[in-house]
């Protein structure tokens, strides 16, 4: 009686044991099949995976096709929207990120920091076609981490029937715009995001030309991360000058204009003006909006206005499933003039190969005064701390905008950054 | 039968397995599903153990996904597990190293094809760029190739006796082992990169294992481990990092010292406490004062047209909640929302922490007074019509017999539903997350908002601003549980007095 009831349950017990290997049996066959004909796109277990963000998924997705079907494998380009950098660093430690990614130059500190990246293998010498400052932008003890190919910074994009000529100074933009408010052509005068919760990156300019800086230069021109600017005398001066433009003074900033409303804004022809970047050029070119390209303008008789420039970048991760193919995809494939153009074509924006953007900027006026809103920027900083600086950052400006006392919030700020990049 | 057959399945799910986690090296997995499998058959096989059948399912399922996530929390909470910690020791080192590979200048580039001989060794066919010179190089070194010893193509071997050549395919499946194969020159090495091209690369970094030291073999700068912080780096005699990645370690208690002392997370902690009690409460008071309103209104068989309203109102209901959520977030846009626009008032609704949470209180109510209509529209209507009636003949009025006999009786029906709407509000990060993002903030503590509650609080110390602190989330998490324990405690105790009312 024992032994046949253990029999039976052995019995049962190689089903599914064959039902699994059946299935691995079919899974081989299937890559058989991918070799001798290659799909268009498969899920996880493509030879080559890629995560992008929505704007590049359109010009990454066929170049990729394309260089799948070269080499006779299947790609697969994933949109990741949110929180792309942290969900790469913790799906590489798991062992099922993606092969490769494209993130901005501010990806570098915390990806090092998590052993996330691989260098290219290429050195700073086989770049010599890229700008200096954008190689530079990724590149990190001795090593190249990443194949930089767009920039990205604020200028100032103006209506052209409610303002026709360029501002010179954020003054003549508030009152030429204000002006326009009266008259009807629009309902207000700037759309800069602000939101609840602050943005220190779209407040940059006008904090730097009023005075403030995030951190004190060093003599090479890199951050000083021991001399914290918020906090300072001249932070406050910079914060008051931002005060007069929001809620309680002219207006022009309000916590009601946030990420997702401020380039609807100018596309639905309600802002006389919007500082954004070159993410915002494809819908405003859509909208049929006049409009011109020129850099953020600075306070009248202030420092100049200065964006940070950021580095769109294609990086390899440290734990891909396929190496070989990402390396040949990053150092080759895209390493081109060809696909450089591929991705200015679908994702408009300046390329830092030195030959493209000279072709480009040949043809497309606006790449040329995208590039020049980079005149005065400094580089997007990349240290890990970044993360518990921006918040607090943004969340400051917030407020300032809402009416808060400048002098005690720079203040208080200042302390909590000053502990965030200390802790580090 | 059926039971030999669940058996079956279940030693046969463990066999399948097996081979899957074998290779991949997760033992602790593997034992516990035989282990797992072994409980179940000594069960089930045998007419021994009657009432551990009956207990074994339950037992089996609480240790597997109650009792094992916290204890793996609790284990995770005395690390220092995050940002820069993320890998051990070990892998920190191996990819410190591994990463310092740099290009000679001036150094030659290769058209590379990738060949294996017939016992499975790696060869590397190179031709040089520069000159077209073809050699052959595996782990003993590089030797030039014979017109004649292999085929060479635009550029590149393509074949040679005795070799197999491996497709790119090929090439990419072999890249874990070819990750650690070089050709050793006198400068160097040559290395893979890509599919087609190798180049000669020199590893600057060297890892000295018996004094736990990593050295600059360029500048001989040594770099020994030094505790900066929370975690130890590699670091030269000034301090100077060699680089930001740390590795996992344990640091005992140090986190929950740290919630406890730190008065920003400490203050932080209690206050969001507070409010998550408050939020929970009045969520399921007030959704249940709204429901049970309407529902009691809309009972009364003089009202037409009943189930037009009650269809109505159960369409708040019908909608996905995060399209609500969603849609709420912009009517409260203080310059463009829906509600400031159509009410003229000026209120910061998602600005001031007052407004914000009222703001949350109100989308909770939307979003759960139809549930509690439903709910109380059921009971109400499980309540007997004579009740009522003698109520009215011992003169009771309307409000009176409600008071007095409806809402006792309802109470003992909906009363466990309460506390468990009650506990579910407790936890409901998605209302916070869509809606405030658990702002507003304030600049001095950009980690605690006014209207966070526990669980988007500690969300937001995981994964959050500072970077990923997981290690200090779980200890985090782990309060929580200790905290949600007690609640839920005296949560059962209120029920079973609920009962006693019957």
């Amino acid at each position: 009686m024992r032994s046949r009831l253990l029999a039976l349950i052995a019995l049962t017990a190689l089903l599914p044991t064959a039902a699994c290997s059946g299935g691995d049996g079919g899974k081989g066959g299937e890559e058989n099949q991918n070799e001798a004909k290659p799909s268009a796109s498969a899920g996880a277990n493509a030879q080559l995976v890629i995560w992008t963000s929505e704007a590049a998924s359109r010009a990454v997705t066929p170049i990729a096709q394309k260089f799948g079907q070269e080499n006779g494998i299947t790609v697969d380009v994933q949109v990741i929207a949110a929180d792309l950098a942290a969900t790469a660093i913790t799906a590489n430690q798991a062992g099922n990120g993606p092969d490769i990614l494209t993130l901005p130059n501010d990806f570098l500190g915390g990806a090092l920091q998590n052993g996330t990246i691989k260098p290219l293998s290429l050195g700073a010498a086989d770049l010599n076609a890229y700008e200096k400052s954008a190689v530079a932008s990724v590149s990190r003890n001795g090593q190249v981490w990443a194949l930089p190919y767009g920039m990205e910074n604020l200028v100032l994009y103006r209506n052209t029937k409610a303002a026709p000529d360029a501002p010179a100074t954020v003054e003549e933009l508030v009152s030429t715009g204000q002006a326009a408010v009266k008259k009807g052509t629009v309902k207000r005068a700037l759309s800069l995001p602000v939101g609840q919760e602050g943005d220190a990156y779209h407040m940059h300019p006008f904090f730097t030309s009023a005075g403030g800086s995030l951190f004190a230069m060093d003599a090479s021109g890199q951050y000083d991360t021991t001399k914290v600017g918020i906090g300072t005398p001249e932070s406050i001066a910079a914060a008051k000058k931002i005060a007069a433009l929001g809620e309680k003074g002219s207006k022009v900033l309000s916590r009601s204009i946030d990420g997702s409303n401020a380039i609807a804004q100018f596309t639905e022809g309600n802002a006389a003006y919007l500082i954004s970047g070159p993410w915002a050029l494809a819908d405003i070119r859509k909208s049929k909006i006049p409009y011109d390209i020129t850099p953020v303008p600075p306070f009248r008789g202030g420092q100049p206005a200065a964006p940070f420039l950021g580095v769109q970048a294609f990086w390899m991760l440290s734990n891909a499933k396929n190496p070989a193919f990402a390396e040949e995809f990053v150092t080759r494939a895209m390493n081109t003039p060809e696909a450089m153009t591929a991705m200015y074509e679908q994702d408009p924006r300046p390329p830092v190969r030195s030959d493209v953007l000279a072709a480009v900027s040949a043809k497309d006026a606006d790449m040329g005064k995208l590039a020049a809103g980079a005149k005065n920027a400094t580089l997007l900083p990349d240290f890990p701390f970044m993360a518990g600086v921006w918040p607090p950052l943004g969340q400051a400006y917030a407020i300032i905008v809402g009416g808060a006392d400048p002098a005690s919030t720079m203040t208080k700020t200042g302390k909590t950054i000053e502990n965030a990049v200390r802790a580090k | 039968m059926i039971r030999i057959l669940c058996l079956g399945i279940a030693v046969g799910t463990a066999a399948a397995l097996t081979p899957g986690l074998a290779a991949g090296r997760h033992f602790v997995v593997l034992a516990v599903a035989w282990i797992v499998v072994a409980v179940l058959l000594v069960t089930y096989a045998t007419r021994r153990a009657l009432v551990a059948k009956y207990l074994v399912p339950g037992t089996l399922l609480l240790v597997l996904f109650t009792v094992a996530p916290v204890l793996a929390t609790v284990q995770m909470s005395t690390t220092n597990y995050g940002d820069g910690t993320r890998s051990t020791k070990e892998q920190t080192v191996a990819r410190i190293v591994a990463n310092s590979v740099v290009q000679a200048p001036d150094s030659p580039t290769f058209n590379l094809s990738v060949a294996t001989t017939s016992d499975g060794e790696f060869m590397f066919f190179l031709v040089d760029r520069a000159t077209n010179h073809a050699y052959a190089g595996n782990e003993q070194g590089l030797k030039e190739l014979s017109q004649e010893a292999a085929t060479v193509t635009k550029g590149f071997v393509t074949a040679a006796p005795g070799y197999t050549f491996l497709t790119p395919a090929q090439v990419n499946e072999a890249g874990p082992r070819l990750k650690e194969f070089a050709v050793p020159t006198a400068d160097g090495a040559i290395r893979q990169r890509g599919l087609r091209e190798a180049f000669e690369g020199r590893t600057t970094l060297r890892y000295e294992k018996p004094a736990d030291t990593i050295v600059d073999q360029r500048t001989q700068t040594r770099y020994t481990v030094q505790r900066q912080g929370d975690r130890e780096y590699f670091a030269d005699s000034t301090g100077q990092r060699l680089s930001e990645q740390s590795w996992r370690a344990s640091v005992g208690l140090e986190n929950y010292r740290r919630a406890f002392t730190d008065s920003r997370i400490l203050g932080g902690f209690l206050r969001i406490f507070g409010w998550t009690v408050v939020f929970a409460a009045g969520s399921v008071l007030l959704t249940f004062a709204v429901g049970l309103a309407l529902a009691v209104m809309l009972n009364d068989p003089r009202v037409r047209g009943q189930k037009w309203y009650r269809s109505i109102l159960l369409l708040p209901y019908a909608i996905p909640g995060f399209i609500s959520i969603l849609v709420w977030s912009g009517f409260f846009n203080q310059e463009f929302g829906l509600i400031n626009s159509l009410t003229g008032l000026h209120v910061d609704w998602l600005g001031d922490p007052f407004w914000a949470k009222a703001a949350l209180l109100l989308l909770n109510l939307w979003l759960g007074f139809p549930y509690m209509f439903l709910v109380a529209t059921g009971a109400l209507q499980a309540i007997p019509g004579e009740l009522k009636e003698a109520a009215t003949i011992d003169g009771a009025g309307g409000f009176t017999a409600f008071r007095k006999i409806t809402l006792p009786l309802l109470l003992v029906a909906v009363g466990p539903i309460l506390v468990a709407s009650f506990a579910f509000n407790f936890n409901n990060f998605n209302v916070v997350e869509l809606l405030t993002h658990g702002g507003p903030f304030t600049p001095d503590n950009p980690d605690a908002g006014a209207t966070d509650i526990l669980i988007s609080y500690t969300v937001r110390l995981a994964f959050g601003a500072g970077g990923a602190q997981f290690g200090f989330a779980a200890a985090i998490a782990t309060l929580l549980f200790v905290i949600t324990g007690v609640l839920a405690a005296a949560q059962f105790r209120a029920t079973r007095s609920l009962e006693e009312v019957h």
